[in-house]
């Protein structure tokens, strides 16, 4: 089982007290009434849906019920970041640089013998 | 002549036990209950109205004198009065903005007591219920099985498990077994 960080509780807690609540960061139009068609459509419908690095709106509803947001990989599906609602996006570049294995999956085959540039503990490494 | 109808309240299971190796469970008296919620500016004064220190730290709860706070989330709080007041009235003067509202039988809560007690709740909570993690009047919301519950530890071999009324029946079946078991 997942282990998500409550931003709210401060502390890990096991998935299924969340439920995922789709992209994070979609600003609503200020005034819906006066947008296009097709700006609507685009605020509305269209989600990027990435592979890789995604950020996310979850809710905690069986716990302290609040949303919060999270960057997550879609590939690894490791929570690499949460925080709370309403504060800035995270720098997407400081995300990766603790990446880990999750950054190894979308190599191709003749790299995944090259170590990632990423900073890294040796500690307890062989 | 017009017959005198007088209604009968029948708690859902009500004095129901089940003694085990290591664990028993209860199903406990009807409580007063209120689910109360607050922005940071009323809890002083809501507060000082229920007669004890609503707690801001999670998973936390405070309590006094038969009155039970638990945290739920950063402003929503679940009050138990097992003393027979009224907390609903206790919050009715305060100014501050707030949402009080009872759910005395909205909820059955049942004594899950016993070395196994942990273990039983366990069977079918996600949650880490040791007693680092989870300690002696630490309270969740959290799940078992399949629906929602609220937990309360109010002993390292006692908890307090509430649930809603109409899932009653799921969780004192799914407890039952899991005491059986554990």
């Amino acid at each position: 089982m997942l282990l998500i960080r409550c931003p709210y509780c401060e502390e890990e807690r096991p998935e299924l007290e969340f439920r995922n609540a789709g992209e994070a960061h979609i600003a609503r139009p200020t005034d819906i009434a006066s947008i296009s068609d097709e700006d609507f459509e685009k605020f509305f419908f269209i989600r990027s849906n990435p592979k890789g690095l995604v950020f996310e709106r979850w809710r905690h509803v069986h716990g302290c019920a609040r949303f919060f947001n999270a960057a997550r990989d879609t590939v690894s599906d490791k929570f690499l970041l949460t925080y709370k609602a309403g504060e800035p996006k995270p720098d997407a570049s400081t995300l990766h640089a603790e990446g880990g294995p999750a950054a190894w999956a979308n190599r191709p085959p003749d790299q995944l013998n090259e170590k990632p540039k990423a900073k890294r503990s040796t500690k307890g490494e062989a | 002549m017009a017959k005198i109808a007088t209604a009968v309240r029948n708690p859902a299971h009500s004095g129901k036990s089940v003694g085990g190796q290591g664990v028993a469970l209860k199903v406990l008296e009807p409580a007063s209950r209120l689910s109360l919620r607050a922005r940071p500016d009323a809890v002083a004064a809501l507060s000082k109205a229920l007669g004890l220190t609503l707690p801001q730290k999670p998973k936390s709860s405070a309590a006094k004198a038969g009155r039970t706070a638990l945290w739920l989330g950063p402003d929503e709080w679940l009050v138990i009065d097992e003393a027979g007041g009224d907390p609903v009235a206790d919050c009715a003067s305060v100014k501050g903005l707030h949402s009080a509202v009872d759910v005395s039988h909205r909820n059955v809560a049942i004594a899950v007591t016993g070395a196994h007690a942990a273990a039983t709740i366990s069977s079918g909570c996600p949650q880490d219920l040791s007693l680092t993690a989870f300690p002696v009047s630490a309270a969740s919301r959290t799940i078992l099985g399949k629906v929602e519950i609220v937990i309360l530890r109010t002993g390292e071999d006692t908890f307090r498990v509430e649930c809603w009324r109409s899932f009653s029946d799921y969780v004192w079946g799914f407890l039952s077994e899991a005491a059986r078991d554990s």
